[in-house]
């Protein structure tokens, strides 16, 4: 099934992301209001919210090039010993922007 | 914990500014995206309301470029809806972890709320509730940052789009990921914590490698959180 970008076509279709984009946004929150939040399950999201972080770097450190393993290098690196997001993400950027003029 | 502290979740004007400064720098970054994502638009053939409408009502970026793919003049629906899901289906996981504090909240303004959550809002709010801070104010007033940058960002791309000539030879590409790692480093560190992690990041890259696209990130985080959940955190 398809539907045509012509007229109206791609209005449709924008709704259609949309909607599915907010069943994603708003699913989470609505499931766990009938889940009761025992320290079990509080344990569980706790883990789960940094673990969205690390499974999302994880292909990015290991399918990209160099100046992209470099780039989140030099950012750990740089959090690490300021402690302090924002250098360490201009740090890492910068390395990537430099290693890649080669 | 049965319930969270209010002070935690309080959502006023001053709450949802301060959020919305903090998250101001990283949305400067959000704009050049939202150029390259606008440029890469109009090169699939998208008209201009229909980049700013998308960019308005969706606030995805990479399911929306992941749909220029597809994009032509019939675009098919099955695939397009199962890959907007997969890839946003982490806003799924960011909810529910969410949720502890967003229940203090009356329903219309938790679902509000939810309007705007992205990776970097979540991830800032997630590390101001571990900290003991309040939290919800840096998700909706960075959120409102985050997506007006998306979206003035795709507009500019419209007309300036041919400006950054190759984003990713100035390493724009690893803005994000950047920030996000810094986010994880700035967050709560412990031998648990980390071998939890070495869990999710294993199960990523095993779910990337042999497992159907964009499953990845639901994949790595549900193992996370359920090695969490069998190896508790001792009590204080």
């Amino acid at each position: 099934m398809s539907i045509g970008t012509a007229g109206f076509g791609s209005l449709i279709i924008i709704l259609i992301m949309a909607a599915v984009t907010l069943i994603t946004r708003w699913g989470g929150v609505f499931v766990m209001s009938f889940v009761p939040i025992s320290v079990r399950v509080q344990q569980f999201i706790n883990a789960m919210s940094g673990s969205v972080l690390v499974a999302l770097l994880a292909p990015l450190a290991l399918e990209g090039d160099n100046g992209a393993r470099l780039a989140l290098a030099t950012t750990a690196f740089t959090m690490l010993l300021l402690k302090r997001p924002l250098p360490a993400i201009a740090a890492g950027i910068v390395a990537a922007a430099i290693f890649r003029q080669f | 914990m049965s319930s969270v502290d209010t002070k935690l979740t309080k959502l006023n004007w001053d709450s949802v500014w301060g959020g919305f400064r903090q998250l101001l720098p990283i949305s400067m970054f959000v704009v050049v995206f939202g150029v390259a994502f606008g440029l890469a638009a109009a090169q699939s053939g998208l008209d201009s309301s229909s980049i700013v409408i998308m960019s308005t009502l969706v606030f995805a970026g990479a399911s929306q470029f992941a749909a220029l793919d597809l994009w032509g003049n019939q675009v098919p629906i099955v695939p397009l809806v199962a890959t907007v899901f997969a890839i946003n289906a982490r806003h799924l996981l960011m909810g529910a972890t969410l949720y502890p504090w967003l229940r203090e909240l009356p329903v219309m303004k938790r679902y509000g709320v939810m309007l705007v959550v992205s990776d970097a809002n979540w991830a800032m709010s997630m590390q101001a509730f571990s900290r003991n801070e309040p939290g919800l104010g840096l998700l909706f007033g960075g959120g409102i940052a985050l997506w007006s940058s998306w979206i003035v960002g795709s507009w500019l791309g419209l007309y300036f789009g041919t400006a950054i000539q190759d984003p990713v030879s100035l390493g724009l590409d690893m803005v994000m990921g950047c920030f996000l790692l810094a986010m994880v480093i700035g967050g709560q560190k412990n031998l648990r914590m980390l071998i939890i992690w070495i869990v999710a990041a294993c199960s990523s890259l095993l779910a990337y490698r042999y497992l159907p696209e964009n499953s990845h990130v639901v994949v790595g985080a549900l193992m996370g959180g359920a090695l969490g959940a069998v190896w508790m955190e001792k009590k204080q």
